[in-house]
C-alpha cells in the first residue's frame, strides 16, 4: 500500500516454554486431572475454549487415555456471543461448539483455556456453559496464568504461573494452529 | 433610465457598447460615451437576449409555499430570463381567462419578468373536453401556448379538435407526450437499472408512440404542435423525420435531460426524480445532437419546485420535478457549449429566439441592436461555481445539481431597459 | 459487513460466505439446547418497522433478535403515528430518539431502506421494500441449499414465476450468482423485466426444458391480480405451463429440492403434494430464516458501533 510506513521490527520475545516444556507441562496436568477426578474420571468432559482451547483439550484428552486407560470426552464451547467486551472490539467471526452427544449435566467439565489473564473469557465460558446444561462442577486448566485478573477466578490446574507486567504479551502458539508449539513473552 | 453597459461580446463577438434608453437599445457601437447614464462594465463579459422559457411550474394559485410567482420570477431574472410561460397546472388550474389573467397580473406586479400564462387544454386538465380556449386567448393575459402538462391528452380525437381549434388565434397546444396507460406507476427509465432497483419503469415508447401520433394528426389538419421535454433518441429521430416531411412541429429539451442520466436514481433520491424521467446516456447524446442541429427547438426548463415533505420521501412516493431556472443557462453552457455543439449565438436562439417565436411574444427573443426593445442579459462565462441549494431564490430546494460545479454567471439581466439582476443579484 | 444490510447485490463473496458461516455456527450453538438463548445483544434495541403486512418475516426477526436477547420493539404502520401522516424520515428519527439500535424495515416503495439508512445513525436492515429486494430472505435460501447439497458453487438454480414483480428472485439472483451458482430465470416474458439482460442468467420461457437440468427449482409465488392486468391470460393456463406438479417434479434428479419463500399458492404455482414432498425444504427454509437473521443481526450490532 502506498505511503505505509517501513514494518516496525518485532519487539524482542523471550521463549518461556519450549516444545519440550509444552508436552511435559500437559503431561503435568493430564496426571493432576486423574487425581483429582478419582474414580469420576469417566464423568469428566473436557471443554475447550478456541481458539487454543480446543487443540489443548484434544491433547490433554489424549495424554489421560495413555496414563490411565480411560477415553474422556472432548468438546469446545465458542465464547463470542457471550462475551461482555463485543462493543469494544470489531465482530469477529464465530468458531465451533461441540459437546457429547449425552451433554454435561451431572458430569464434571474441566474447562480448557492457552491463557488466563482478566478471568473474562473464563466468565463468559462459564455463562455459556450455563446455557448449555448443568454439570456437577466445573474446574478450569490453563497453560499459563499471567496474572491481573479482573474477576474472582482462580484456575484448578496450571501449566506454568508468568507474573508478568500489563504491557506485556504472551502468545501461545501450538502445532495444531500455528504449526509449532512454544509460549512467547513479548514487550517490556 | 438610461444605461451605458461597457465592453460586452454581443453573441460572443467583439467587445462593444449598448445604450439602453427608454426601454430600449439606443445604440450598439464602439466607446459609446453618454452623459448621466449608468455605467455597466461588461468586459469579459457575453450579452445575450433575455432567456425565454416556454415550461415553467409557478405553483401560484395554491401551492405558494413551493414557489409564487414573485419568487419564481426572482429566480428567473437571476437566471437571465426575462420572459417565462407559467404551467396552466395549478389549484386553481388555469383553465379560464379569471385564472390567467391573475397569474399574469401578480406577473406584472412582480415585475421581474414578464410571466405568460399558458391555458390548460381541457377542462381541469382531466383530458375530456376543452376549457375556452378562445376566451383565455383573448384575455389580458393573450395566452398563445396551451398545455394539460402533466398530464398527456391522450385522447387522440380530443388532441386533433384542440390542434385544429387553436388555430383561429395562432395558438398552439404544447403536448406532454406520455401515453397513461404504458407508464401506470411508472417511477423511472425503463431499462437494466429499472430491473434492478425495482422502480416501475417508464418506456421511451410511452412518449415516442404519443409524438408520432401527434405530428401524423399535427399534420393532417395543417396545425402547429408543440412538444414538451423531449427525452429519447427515439422522439428525436421521430421529430427529425416531422419536419423533414414539412409539419409544422416544434420541441423543446430541458435543462437536466441534457446533462442527466438515469443512474441518478441509484440513489433512490427523489431530487432526481421527474417526468419524464432520466434517461441513458445515449439519450442525452442524442438529445445534445438534435439541439445542436435544430430538429429540437428549445431549452425549456420545466421548472418544478416542490416542497421539502414532497421530496424528503420513499422514491415512489416524492413528487415528479426539480428546479431549473436558475442553472439553465449553466447547464447549456456544460453541455453544449463547453464541448463545441453550439455557438454563443445558438445559444441565443434555442433559449430565446424560437421560444419567443413558438409563444408568439413580441417583444423577446429580438436581436441586440438598435430599436430594438432592451431585454438582455449578461454573462460570465469564465466563472465556475459550485451549486448551493439554499442560496437559490426559489422557495424551494429541489435542485438536482446541488453540489455539482457548473460553469457561467448571469451578471445582469435587463428586462425592457431596467436591471432585473446586478452584479449577480436581484434588485427587487 | 458494512453497517447496513440494505441489498444482496451489495454483498461480496466474503461478506455472503461469513453470514452463511456464522449462521451455521449459530445453528451449531443451539443445537439440542433447552436454553434457546444467547445474551450477545443485550441492552440493545431493534425496531421492526413494518410498512406492509407480513406477519411471517417480522416474527423470524422478532426471533431471531429476542435469542440474541435484543429489546424488540414492534412498529405496525396500521394504527399507528403513520396512519395520521407521519412521513418516513419522521418515523425513523422519532424512533432513534427512543434509542433504536437498529431499524428492521419491510416498505412496499423500493429504495426505502436506503432513505432510512440515509437519515439514521444506527443500522439499518431491510426486510423487503418494494419490488426491490429482500436479501435476508435470499441469504436464508442459499444457506438452505449449502446445508441440503453441500455447496453453491456450479448448482444450477431455477427460479421461477412472477420475476418482475418479485424482490425475492432479485435478491436470490445476485447473492446465488456471487456466490457461484447458475442461476436460470423461467417465467412467461411479461412477468420477466425489461432490462433481465444484463443480469448474471439465463432466461428460459420453458420449465419443462430447465427443469431435468436442475439441482435447486425455486417457485415463486404468483398473485392471482396479475391476471387482470394481462400478464397471463387465466391462473388454469399459468399453472399448466409455469406450475410444479407431480408430474413436473418426477423430471427432476434425484438430489434437486424444492424451495418457496411462502407464503404459497397450493394448486397454482405448486400442487400441494409437491410443497409436502421430501424434496420441499419450505419448512427448512422457515427454521434457518431464524439462524440467518441472528447471524445478521449479529454481525451488523454485535461490534463496536462505528
Amino acid at each position: 500500500m502506498a505511503g505505509s510506513p517501513a514494518p516496525v521490527p518485532e519487539n524482542p520475545s523471550t521463549v518461556l516454554l519450549g516444545a519440550a516444556d509444552v508436552a511435559r507441562v500437559v503431561d503435568r496436568i493430564a496426571h493432576q486431572v486423574i487425581e483429582k477426578a478419582g474414580d469420576a474420571l469417566p464423568d469428566v468432559v473436557l471443554v475447550g475454549i478456541p481458539t487454543r482451547g480446543a487443540p489443548l483439550a484434544r491433547r490433554l484428552a489424549g495424554r489421560i487415555a495413555a496414563f490411565a486407560g480411560t477415553a474422556v470426552d472432548v468438546g469446545t464451547v465458542d465464547i463470542t456471543l457471550y462475551r461482555d467486551d463485543l462493543r469494544m472490539r470489531g465482530v469477529r467471526a464465530l468458531e465451533d461448539t461441540l459437546l457429547p452427544a449425552e451433554g454435561i449435566d451431572g458430569r464434571l467439565v474441566v474447562l480448557v483455556d492457552d491463557v488466563l489473564f482478566s478471568g473474562r473469557s473464563v466468565r463468559a465460558a462459564l455463562d455459556a456453559l450455563r446455557d448449555l446444561g448443568r454439570p456437577r462442577a466445573v474446574q478450569l486448566a490453563v497453560l499459563v496464568d499471567r496474572g491481573h485478573r479482573e474477576l474472582p477466578i482462580r484456575a484448578d490446574y496450571v501449566g506454568k504461573n508468568v507474573p508478568t507486567s500489563r504491557a506485556q504479551k504472551v502468545r501461545v502458539h501450538l502445532a495444531e494452529t500455528d504449526g509449532t508449539d512454544e509460549v512467547l513473552v513479548t514487550g517490556a | 433610465m438610461t444605461t451605458l453597459i461597457k465592453g460586452a461580446r454581443v453573441l460572443g463577438g467583439d467587445p462593444a457598447d449598448l445604450l439602453l434608453e427608454d426601454g430600449r437599445i439606443a445604440a450598439v457601437g464602439g466607446r459609446l460615451s453618454v452623459t448621466g447614464a449608468t455605467v455597466v462594465d461588461a468586459d469579459g463579459l457575453v450579452a445575450l437576449p433575455g432567456l425565454v422559457d416556454l415550461h415553467t411550474h409557478l405553483r401560484e394559485p395554491g401551492r405558494e409555499d413551493a414557489e409564487t410567482v414573485e419568487t419564481g420570477s426572482r429566480a428567473a431574472a437571476l437566471g437571465g430570463f426575462t420572459a417565462v410561460h407559467a404551467m396552466a397546472n395549478t389549484d386553481p388550474v388555469a383553465d379560464t381567462a379569471g385564472v390567467v389573467e391573475q397569474v399574469w397580473r401578480l406577473g406584472r406586479q412582480a415585475g421581474l419578468v414578464d410571466v405568460v400564462p399558458v391555458g390548460a387544454v381541457t377542462v381541469g386538465l382531466r383530458g375530456e373536453r376543452l376549457a375556452e380556449l378562445g376566451a383565455m386567448a383573448d384575455s389580458a393575459a393573450r395566452v398563445r401556448v396551451f398545455s394539460d402538462d402533466g398530464h398527456c391528452v391522450a385522447d387522440p380525437a380530443l388532441m386533433r379538435r384542440a390542434l385544429e381549434y387553436v388555430k383561429a388565434f395562432d395558438g398552439v397546444v404544447a403536448q406532454h407526450a406520455e401515453e397513461p396507460r404504458l407508464t401506470a406507476g411508472a417511477q423511472m427509465n425503463e431499462g437494466d437499472l429499472s430491473a434492478r432497483l425495482g422502480l416501475t419503469g417508464w418506456p421511451a415508447a410511452a412518449e415516442e408512440a404519443v409524438i408520432a401520433r401527434d405530428v401524423l394528426l399535427a399534420e393532417h389538419v395543417g396545425a402547429r404542435l408543440h412538444v414538451c421535454h423531449v427525452s429519447t433518441a427515439g422522439s428525436v429521430e421521430i421529430l427529425r423525420w416531422a419536419k423533414s416531411r414539412g409539419v409544422q412541429v416544434t420541441a423543446e429539451v430541458t435543462p437536466h435531460h441534457l446533462l442527466l442520466t438515469e443512474s441518478c436514481a441509484e440513489s433512490y433520491d427523489p431530487v432526481f426524480k421527474v417526468n419524464p424521467p432520466l434517461r441513458t446516456d445515449a439519450d442525452v447524446q442524442a438529445l445534445r445532437a438534435g439541439l445542436a442541429d435544430g430538429t429540437i427547438d428549445a431549452v425549456a426548463t420545466d421548472h418544478a419546485p416542490h416542497a421539502v415533505e414532497d421530496k424528503e420521501s420513499e422514491w415512489a412516493q416524492a413528487r415528479p420535478g426539480m428546479l431549473g431556472l436558475e442553472q439553465a443557462l449553466s447547464v447549456v453552457v456544460q453541455a453544449l457549449v463547453e464541448p463545441g455543439l453550439l455557438d454563443w449565438a445558438g445559444v441565443a436562439d434555442r433559449m430565446a429566439v424560437r421560444p419567443a417565436a413558438i409563444g408568439r411574444l413580441d417583444g423577446h427573443g429580438r436581436p441586440l441592436t438598435p430599436g430594438e426593445p432592451a431585454n438582455l442579459l449578461l454573462l460570465d462565462p469564465a466563472a465556475r461555481s459550485v451549486v448551493d441549494p439554499a442560496a437559490l431564490a426559489s422557495r424551494s430546494r429541489n435542485s438536482p445539481y446541488a453540489g455539482r460545479e457548473l460553469p457561467g454567471r448571469v451578471v445582469a439581466t435587463f428586462l425592457r431597459g431596467e436591471a432585473t439582476v446586478l452584479d449577480g443579484k436581484a434588485l427587487r | 459487513m458494512k453497517r447496513h444490510l440494505l441489498e444482496a447485490a451489495d454483498l461480496d463473496r466474503d461478506d455472503a460466505t461469513l453470514v452463511l458461516d456464522t449462521a451455521a455456527q449459530i445453528d451449531q450453538a443451539l443445537a439440542g439446547r433447552e436454553v434457546k438463548k444467547l445474551p450477545t445483544l443485550r441492552g440493545r434495541t431493534v425496531v421492526n418497522l413494518f410498512y406492509e403486512d407480513s406477519t411471517r418475516t417480522r416474527i423470524s426477526f422478532e426471533l431471531a433478535a429476542k435469542r440474541l436477547s435484543a429489546d424488540v420493539i414492534n412498529f405496525s404502520a396500521k394504527g399507528s403515528s403513520v396512519s395520521k401522516g407521519e412521513s418516513l424520515k419522521d418515523t425513523a428519527l422519532t424512533l432513534e430518539a427512543m434509542g433504536s439500535d437498529a431499524i428492521v424495515v419491510r416498505h412496499s416503495a423500493s429504495g426505502a431502506p436506503h432513505r432510512l439508512a440515509g437519515w439514521v445513525r444506527g443500522s439499518v436492515v431491510n426486510a423487503g421494500d418494494g419490488t426491490h429486494e429482500h436479501p435476508t430472505q435470499a441469504l436464508l435460501d442459499a444457506y438452505t441449499i449449502r446445508r441440503r447439497l453441500g455447496r453453491l458453487d456450479g448448482v444450477r438454480v431455477a427460479i421461477v414465476g412472477d420475476v418482475l414483480h418479485s424482490r425475492v428472485a432479485r435478491s436470490n439472483v445476485w447473492l446465488l450468482s456471487t456466490l457461484g451458482a447458475e442461476v436460470t430465470l423461467v417465467a412467461p416474458p411479461t412477468l420477466l423485466p425489461v432490462g433481465v439482460g444484463s443480469w448474471p442468467v439465463q432466461v428460459s420461457y420453458d420449465l419443462d426444458a430447465v427443469l431435468p437440468k436442475a439441482d435447486v427449482v425455486m417457485m415463486l409465488r404468483v398473485q392471482l391480480e396479475r391476471m387482470n392486468a394481462s400478464f397471463f391470460p387465466s391462473a388454469r393456463e399459468y399453472s399448466r405451463r409455469y406450475g410444479l406438479d407431480a408430474l413436473r417434479l418426477a423430471a427432476l434428479g434425484d438430489e434437486a429440492i424444492v424451495m418457496h419463500p411462502g407464503p404459497m399458492n397450493r394448486g397454482m404455482e405448486i400442487a400441494a403434494d409437491v410443497a409436502d414432498s421430501v424434496r420441499s425444504t419450505i419448512v427448512e427454509q422457515v427454521a434457518n430464516g431464524v439462524s440467518v437473521r441472528m447471524a445478521v443481526l449479529y454481525l451488523l450490532l454485535g461490534g463496536a458501533s462505528s
